[in-house]
């Protein structure tokens, strides 16, 4: 204690002046070190070895250690050190193998002073006693450690790490006796030098090689190792067991670490390949480095702190041959790059907000969130008078939490249930849609399917009086057609609606603008509303006379019969759909075979019932009726789907592109087609919808989407006797040469669908088991068992 | 496959060596009868290797999980009598074959098949197109280079250089590969690709190291395979052993009493081990020592009695067989000694500038994310790999000798180690030793049964097979270290 507040009242004295500067190197350094006085600094390599002062202005070469004609593989060092105790004295580890000593107070111009050839493999590090004048401690690649006198000719004791080799050696500052050593295998070591025989503790620090460690100056048994792994670790040793306290991610390989004079926390690093620059870190901020050097243009092997206690000055050493002075003022802070902003979903669509402090401070009525604790990362308790560099930006973190309710996607997966596709003629396909939204309490969305038939569709079945007359005589001419469904929940209905449109931007209802936002809409879909919707009843009862008399039921329950006109599809049998659309691979490499080829084809099974019917309707509608033709209103309905989309309802969207089919995809890019399909998809699969999904897949003209269920369709078979995967084929093992799956009713193979009881794990053809217990309960094997099938 | 030697033209399928052919030459109507090849090695009794292997449920279990052809092929029994080893290998082989990787699977077996195609390695050529076709390669490649993407055209360069001369691999090869346009090759891809070009001209190595011999139960000729299959000269295979190696050693050692020879051996690594530091070697003489070693490492082929025919006989060698040249361009260009050009001097490539844990992982790992581990834990259990017996001795501490195998083959492809002493190699290392070493690493098509049976006659096959996954992953590991050197010189 008492010889560091010496040494910083001799800093305070006369501060270290300078500038961020460089020279050049005839060759790549490999290490640097710098002298106790820090106006020296000693520059290692494979072919150099010398001293450079460290002026104002510039580095000037001081003394070139590397003399004599043929220069001998002791001087090729892979690591330098300086000690702090005396100016005169210096140590390199030779990637021979051998340690040298060098005296610079010998007046011969070579300076070697001693020479230790005890290691057999290279040796990667030395290091000096902090407070021993002629202890040198190495660690070398075949595993061992010594320590030397330089008083004596040998070493006085050898650690062995029992791994295959040491990366690093550190004495500790603090405790007198211990030094820790890091390993190629992951491992850290703690010795005590007076215990040869084993290490004090060890613990796997990194995965892979450590590369590096490095003491707390000031904090005692604070030890930070830089791995293989891109991993800086802060480990706390005064525990029992050592533990990890900080962990920083860099982008490459650690090869230095050097704790930051002064500054409690924060420490340089430099990568072992790829990336050249020097990062200081604060390791409570992990994930931003708090300064960054670009000076290199490649790897930096050495740096080091000028002076034990200035925190502005760093010099560091590369490949590129150069030696270089950082300043920390010339630093680049990533910090100012980055955004300070973060937006986060959480899984029951909760919002978190996290941004300055004073940008959210502003808006009043907001309390910052409490439930996290995490977040206090980001706030700034209090200023940190030692922290010169104040890095830490002060952030306020909201949440947003839904309402318990509106929240609830059921009318999306109702709809989308429900919603028919295809597979009846246009109008049908529209009048039901509406419907279904009606049922929902989404009246825009039933308003926007019924002006879509009214374009698209004949005015043979909806005739012109009737709609002027409807349109034009609003709610009150309606009434008495309307059924009690529409009457009462009108108001409620809106209501509902505007919620709804809440729980699309989700969160968000809480802020102010948002929820005007969100009025604004409603005032829309009212204005929009008042007019059309309630004749669009009317009309819908007057078309279809049948189904009025089911609207009063449909108001209160969902029809029971409902879900058989949503998946049409099913009724195509299975096979045949298979083979009809174009495989996958052969989409990918037959560019030749045009989007539009193999969009037809694919929809000629699903498609082809509503494209007559309705081609019929939809020409005879242009030939022969003088109104406006649907052409007319194209770039209204594209509109109308941008609209959809962008307000987060892409179910629409992509509901209507169906339907319309041909009559509006033109009209649309191909790009964001296929965005809404595949959002749509998305959105569907979340929430378990598979069969829609897969609908939609099907019904899809985009080639990218339609080659979605054409991915991953196989079916991996294990054979029932032996349990071993049936390669080649899925019905007979060729192990034990057995047919695998026997239908239990016909006896025969089966190598088509299998359908079996999840009971007693009897099945069989799909065909035969369903025709089977249609008449009977039990299961056809006679196990006894009372199989269903659902 | 027409075997039975009635035809004379099936005779020439066969690579015969040199003498042979010299023999045949001088009467036409000599027929050569198919040799009778059975288990997985040509040079190893059936029942070393069928012994180990029944007993061990692990090598099955490994096959099962990691084999690509799901079945045991010859390599693999070979190579389970080092089941340890066999686990590293095959996990990072499927990796590079199976798993997640820039490059889809058929160009990653056409990549095969050219990599062993430079050594003329059927074997291999043959398992990888099988694995080609199944994985959905477009057949018309496989008639040749002519055939396949330019792009991929694009590696021939690199993958002479590799297989060949590494060293003279330099950044201006990677830049042409990676630069912007139409048959680019992004970096990812290129690593994937240099890292199955590595492992494949090693795996050749072992191939024909070890003797494999062809998996006798091929699939139905699909038209691509070669009906070649075994490089190894009928006069190899047919001869008996004990009377000519006896005439092998007595002409080129002298007779020494084998015995005595591997005790002389051991007493010398007990020797190194013990007392290293007799200080009279200078910093200068260690110098001398490599560039003595490498030198020396020149003339270490025509100690081969057998074959020591003038460079002009190789020159017949190099005409391939027409099957394996549609996949090779430059067929010429082969292993020239790292020392042999004077005027010119390369320098040594210095390991502790750029060693595979500090800076080949990394790099590796970084653009194709995992196999850098993969190929450290093989790298490591190779070099680890010891079961501290000596033929007949146990307990004995081998790390000298598998280090000298280790950096002898490194020092034939130009990689000095600064701490070691190239004196070694001279002590541990006998001259048929090193000729096999030098055959193994730098053409291993010509290797033969007797230079396999010439060296370490007191030790078992299974060490002998030791000695070829040292020298495979060494050479694997050189050519790698080259190639991402110039990677990173690309990158900086």
């Amino acid at each position: 204690m008492e010889k560091m507040s010496r040494v910083t009242t001799a800093l305070s004295g006369s501060a270290l002046t300078g500038r961020t500067m460089h020279c050049h190197l005839d060759a790549p350094a490999n290490a640097i070190s710098v002298c106790r006085d820090a106006a020296q600094v000693v520059v290692a390599g494979r072919s150099i070895f010398k001293i450079y002062a460290i002026e104002e202005e510039q580095f000037v070469e001081k003394l070139n250690l590397r003399v004599g004609r043929k220069p001998s593989l002791n001087l090729s060092c892979a690591d330098v050190v300086w000690h702090q105790m005396d100016e005169n004295l210096l140590a390199t580890a030779a990637t021979n193998g051998v340690v040298v000593t060098w005296n610079l107070g010998r007046p011969s111009r070579n300076k070697q002073d001693q020479l230790f050839t005890e290691h057999k493999r290279t040796v990667n590090k030395v290091c000096f006693h902090p407070t021993e004048a002629h202890v040198l401690l190495s660690g070398s690649q075949d595993g061992f450690m010594k320590c030397f006198d330089l008083r004596r000719k040998d070493s006085v004791s050898t650690f062995s790490g029992q791994s295959e080799s040491v990366r690093d050696v550190q004495f500790s500052i603090r405790d007198y006796f211990t030094f820790a050593s890091t390993f190629e295998n992951g491992n850290v070591q703690l010795w005590d030098i007076r215990r040869p025989d084993r290490c004090e503790r060890m613990f796997t620090a990194h995965n892979g090689p450590v590369f590096c460690c490095d003491w707390h100056p000031e904090d005692r048994g604070w030890l930070a190792t830089g791995g293989r792994d891109k991993m800086v670790k802060v480990w706390d040793m005064t525990t029992h067991r050592a533990k990890e306290m900080h962990c920083v991610q860099t982008i490459a390989s650690v090869a230095r670490v050097k704790w930051r004079p002064e500054c409690r926390h924060h420490l340089a690093t430099c990568s072992m390949m790829v990336d050249h620059n020097i990062y200081v870190w604060d390791v409570r901020r992990p994930f931003v480095p708090a300064a960054m050097f670009e000076e290199h243009r490649d790897v930096t092997t050495g740096i080091a702190w000028r002076h034990p206690h200035d925190p502005s000055f760093l010099l560091s050493g590369s490949k590129d041959s150069t030696l270089c002075q950082h300043l920390f003022r010339d630093a680049s802070q990533p910090v100012e790059r980055a955004n300070p902003e973060g937006l986060c979903y959480g899984l029951f669509g909760d919002l978190a907000f996290a941004a300055k402090e004073s940008l959210v401070a502003a808006e009043s009525g907001r309390k910052p969130y409490a439930g996290d604790r995490r977040h206090t990362i980001f706030f700034k308790r209090k200023l940190d008078p030692a922290e010169p560099f104040s890095g830490l930006a002060s952030s306020a973190l909201s949440v947003f939490e839904t309402e318990p309710g509106s929240g609830s996607m059921s009318w999306f997966v109702d709809t989308a249930e429900r919603y028919a596709l295809a597979g009846r003629p246009l109008a049908e396909l529209c009048d039901h849609n509406a419907k279904v939204a009606r049922e929902l309490g989404r009246n825009q969305v039933a308003q926007t399917w019924t002006m879509l038939r009214i374009i698209y569709c004949s005015p043979g079945l909806v005739p012109s009086a009737n709609l002027n007359h409807s349109v034009g005589k609003g709610s009150s001419c309606g009434l008495p057609l309307m059924n009690s469904f529409n009457l009462k929940d009108m108001g409620p209905g809106l209501g509902s609606e505007t919620r709804l449109d809440r729980s699309k931007g989700d969160a968000r209802s809480d802020t102010a603008l948002l929820d005007s936002s969100a009025t604004l809409i409603t005032n829309e879909d009212n204005e929009e509303t008042e007019g059309s919707d309630v004749p669009a009843d009317y009309l819908l009862g007057d078309v279809e006379g049948e189904e009025d008399e089911l609207y009063p039921l449909d108001s209160e329950h969902v029809h029971p019969e409902e879900p058989e006109y949503v998946l049409p599809q099913e009724a195509f049998p299975l096979r045949h759909e298979i083979v009809d659309t174009p495989s996958g691979p052969e989409h990918l490499q037959d560019k030749a075979d045009s989007p539009h080829v193999s969009g037809s084809e694919a929809d000629a099974a699903s498609l082809a019932p509503v494209d007559s019917s309705f081609s019929l309707l939809s020409v005879s509608h242009a030939l022969y009726d003088s109104r406006l033709p649907p052409d007319f209103f194209s770039v209204l309905v594209r509109d109308m789907l941008r609209f959809y989309a962008e307000q987060g309802d892409v179910q629409m969207a992509v509901s209507v592109l169906i339907v319309l089919g041909e009559r509006v995809r033109k009209d649309i890019d191909e790009q964001t087609q296929e965005h809404w399909y595949t959002s749509y998809i998305d959105l569907l699969q979340r929430f378990c919808l598979w069969n829609v999904s897969n609908e939609v897949v099907k019904l899809s003209t985009s080639r990218a989407v339609s080659c979605l269920n054409q991915a991953s369709t196989t079916l991996h078979v294990n054979c029932s006797h032996c349990k071993r995967p049936m390669s080649s084929r899925g019905w007979v093992c060729d192990r034990c040469h057995r047919c695998a799956s026997m239908c239990a009713v016909c006896h025969h193979v089966v190598k088509g669908l299998f359908v079996w009881c999840q009971g007693c794990s009897h099945g069989g053809h799909l065909q035969h088991i369903m025709k089977w217990l249609e008449g009977s309960s039990h299961c056809p094997a006679g196990c006894g068992h009372l199989c269903e099938y659902s | 496959m027409n075997r039975g030697g009635s035809n004379p033209a099936a005779a020439a399928n066969y690579l015969l060596c040199t003498n042979c052919r010299k023999v045949l030459r001088k009467d036409k109507r000599i027929r050569v009868s198919q040799p009778l090849t059975r288990g997985p090695s040509a040079f190893i009794p059936e029942k070393e290797v069928v012994q180990a292997n029944t007993v061990d449920e692990r090598t099955n279990f490994l096959v099962e999980e990691y084999s690509t052809s799901g079945r045991l092929d010859n390599i693999t029994q070979v190579m389970s009598l080092h089941t340890q080893y066999l686990e590293s290998f095959l996990r990072s082989q499927f990796y590079m074959l199976r798993m997640d990787g820039p490059l889809p699977l058929p160009y990653r077996h056409y990549i095969a098949v050219m990599a062993a195609a430079r050594h003329q390695c059927a074997y291999l050529i043959n398992m990888h197109v099988d694995e080609f076709l199944k994985t959905g390669g477009i057949a018309e490649w496989l008639n040749g280079l002519e055939y396949v993407p330019q792009r991929l055209r694009n590696l021939n360069e690199i993958n002479k250089l590799l297989a060949h001369r590494p060293w003279l691999i330099t950044k201006e090869h990677i830049q042409k590969l990676v630069k912007t346009g139409e048959h680019n090759w992004s970096l990812p891809e290129l690593v994937h690709a240099v890292v199955l070009l590595a492992h494949y001209h090693a795996l050749a190595s072992f191939v024909f190291g070890s003797g494999i011999n062809p998996e006798r139960d091929p699939e139905i000729s699909n038209g691509f395979r070669l009906i070649s299959v075994n490089n190894f000269c009928v006069c190899d295979l047919a001869n008996d052993n004990s009377i000519e190696n006896a005439s092998l050693t007595g002409s080129n050692f002298g007779i020494v009493d084998s015995l005595s020879e591997l005790e002389a051996l051991m007493e010398r690594m007990k020797r190194l081990q013990e007392d290293r530091d007799d200080e009279g070697t200078t910093q200068e003489e260690m110098t001398t020592r490599f560039e003595k070693e490498k030198k020396e490492s020149l003339f270490v082929v025509s100690g081969d009695t057998f074959h020591s025919f003038p460079r002009s006989d190789f020159e017949d060698d190099v005409v391939l067989t027409a099957d394996v040249s549609r996949y090779v361009e430059d067929p010429g260009f082969g292993y020239e000694d790292f020392a042999r050009r004077g005027e010119e001097h390369l320098p040594t490539f210095r390991a502790q500038d750029y060693t595979w844990e500090n800076h080949g992982f990394s790099l590796v790992n970084r653009l194709y994310s995992d196999i850098g581990h993969l190929l450290d834990e093989k790298f490591r259990m190779v070099y680890t790999l010891t079961y501290n017996t000596m033929a007949t001795h146990e307990d004995v501490d081998t790390t000298t000798l598998r280090r000298a195998l280790f950096n002898y083959v490194h020092c034939m492809f130009g990689i000095r180690y600064d701490d070691y002493d190239y004196g070694e190699v001279n002590q541990l290392l006998e001259r048929s030793l090193k000729v096999y070493i030098k055959t193994v690493a730098c053409y291993p098509e010509r290797t033969t049964k007797r230079m396999y049976d010439s060296y370490w006659r007191q030790f078992k096959h299974s060490e002998k097979v030791h000695v070829n996954l040292l020298l495979m992953e060494a050479r694997m590991q050189a050519e790698l270290l080259y190639a991402l050197r110039a990677i990173t010189r690309h990158l900086t």
